[in-house]
């Protein structure tokens, strides 16, 4: 059988989570080609190419494709499906987007956000937020995947795949790409960063958290996350939210700031290496998955905590 | 302009899913059932856009057990004009449904479609995406912001790092996420009223539409726990224990 790995790229820089994808394909087959469809791609699909592992690379560039719009995507993958016993795609927002469209494409359930392989044709996935998992027993012919890449260890480098082009398709004709606001950051991005600082709704106000969390997370080089609460409070924006509804993160260290833990926050979190929870209020739930709990007023705890990093040579 | 709304009865949000003891599903009995929480965000959205003047109807639909209609009952409490309830026992896969859906559609006609993108139960986030497949639409799906015009919505919609911004053409398939509203909570008088608007029944058998599973669910466990922690006096002592788990 060969599997299909759609990259996840921003056109410039392939991302990590499709080193993880490939690594769950792998599991399933070992002839893995990896499809990158963008624009003004060919160093993503140079980049694919040396993950080890990977038989070969097809690259399709449009404009549509370039954008990410889910018809264009849709439109390349349904054809080459035809080769393919299984695709899997990073379960990212774009994953999400256009996964299940090729899905229905083909007439096939989509397995989403497995977290792991039983065998070609058996997946487990977290259902209720992660409060329960799920082993499934696929009967298509055709798989469809979206792969939760936190569960997967990354592929490694080393392959020398060769790039072939295939065909963009017709693009998305019923849609129209307006603009995109993307927030700079000289920091590690949320979803694959080693280690997360987060902030909860005990911050009060957009100024305490960046006062409060910034420093903390400049620190130790870390990327920035926020509770539900505090995003739908407005302290922190809304691509930080970790949890059920925003971004599931499994660093090697996490940091919760002030967060009490709510079902739908752990549910983003709980996968992490170690969890630190620093919080006022002995009871909070956080407690319970945090490895490391210091019951403190953040005020207070968290320049403590500089100095003590300070003081360790951070 | 007519918005057609899928509405889906789910565990409610408040509640910790507990698994079977015999590894069968999530235990369902005696527990409190609400509207998914993004599907209220969808009924919410097309109720504005009734109130500002751009709809002129809107009709919820869902698909499940006799028991649903509470659900649908809420949708119009919140505004809905009229609801649909295709009836079935079974729990249909995301494919089944926007199978089923495709036709009503089909009987419907709407402009446009408003749902929620995903339902807390099953953590799919499959089933708009799919039904826009089906019916060859657009997609807009992750909706923070939704401007409806004729022919054409613009869709702000949350990705990865930011926001980006589409222009579809109707009829389109719309997802809502998590901030493109804050949903109402209905008055008494409009659930009151809700009871008198129109409710129809049809069985999910009568629509023709393949919706045998393709999924066979072999087990359901609990996630692994996490071991227990520790607490620390203070900062320093923190830094000593994550010098020592190597993560500093």
């Amino acid at each position: 059988m060969a599997v299909l790995v759609i990259a996840d790229h921003d056109n410039a820089s392939l991302k990590d989570s499709t080193h993880k994808t490939v690594t769950a394909a792998l599991a399933l087959s070992s002839d893995v080609d990896i499809l990158v469809a963008g624009s003004g791609a060919k160093a993503v699909a140079e980049a694919a190419g040396k993950i080890a592992g990977v038989r070969k690379v097809l690259l399709a560039e449009s404009d549509a494709l370039g954008q990410g719009l889910a018809e264009a995507v849709t439109a390349v993958v349904v054809p080459l499906m035809s080769g393919y016993d299984a695709v899997l795609t990073p379960a990212t927002s774009q994953g999400k987007n256009f996964s299940p469209r090729i899905a229905a494409k083909l007439d096939v359930a989509q397995i989403s956000e497995i977290v792991e392989v039983v065998d070609a044709s058996t997946f487990v996935r977290p259902i209720y937020a992660g409060n329960a998992l799920e082993t499934v027993q696929s009967s298509d012919a055709k798989k469809v995947i979206t792969v939760r890449a936190t569960a997967f260890k990354a592929a490694g480098e080393g392959g020398s795949a060769s790039v072939e082009s295939t065909g963009a398709g017709d693009g998305a004709p019923k849609t129209k790409f307006v603009d995109q606001q993307l927030v700079k950051s000289a920091r590690p991005e949320l979803a694959g960063a080693k280690i997360v600082v987060s902030g909860g709704r005990a911050m009060g106000s957009a100024e305490e958290f960046q006062r409060v969390i910034d420093p903390l997370a400049d620190k130790l080089g870390a990327a920035i996350g926020a509770s539900r609460a505090a995003v739908d409070a407005g302290y922190a924006p809304n691509d930080y939210q970790v949890g059920q509804t925003g971004k599931v993160v499994a660093p090697e260290l996490y940091v919760a700031i002030g967060i009490s833990g709510a079902i739908q926050h752990l549910a983003g979190m709980k996968d992490s290496k170690i969890i630190v929870a620093i919080n006022k209020d002995a009871d909070a739930p956080i407690f319970q998955v945090a490895d490391f709990g210091l019951v403190s007023d953040y005020k207070t705890a968290v320049p403590e905590l500089m100095d003590a990093l300070a003081a360790a040579g951070k | 302009m007519k918005v057609l709304v899928p509405v889906k009865r789910v565990i409610d949000y408040n509640v910790k899913a507990r698994v079977k003891a015999d590894q069968t599903g999530v235990d369902l009995a005696n527990v409190k059932m609400s509207m998914n929480p993004f599907c209220e965000i969808a009924v919410e959205e097309a109720v504005r856009q009734k109130e500002k003047g751009v709809a002129t109807e809107v009709v919820a639909v869902s698909i499940g057990p006799a028991q649903a209609q509470e659900t649908l009952r809420t949708a119009l409490a919140m505004g809905a004009d009229r609801a649909i309830l295709i009836q079935t026992d079974q729990d249909p896969e995301p494919l089944a449904v926007a199978k089923l859906l495709a036709a009503i559609i089909g009987e419907e006609s709407p402009d446009v479609v408003i749902m929620g993108k995903q339902a807390i139960d099953g953590d799919n986030n499959a089933t708009g995406q799919m039904l826009a497949a089906l019916l060859d639409w657009p997609q807009a799906t992750f909706a923070n912001s939704v401007e409806l015009s004729a022919g054409n919505a613009k869709v702000g919609r949350e990705v990865d790092g930011g926001i980006q911004t589409i222009d579809v053409t109707l009829p389109a398939i719309i997802t809502a996420d998590l901030r493109l509203n804050e949903p109402r909570y209905a008055s008494l008088p409009n659930i009151l009223k809700a009871k008198k608007k129109p409710l129809d029944m049809k069985e999910a058998a009568s629509l023709g539409v393949d919706t045998a599973p393709r999924l066979k669910v072999v087990k359901v466990t609990e996630p692994p726990k996490r071991g227990g922690g520790i607490k620390v006096e203070n900062a320093a002592d923190l830094v000593t224990n994550l010098k020592t788990a190597g993560v500093l």
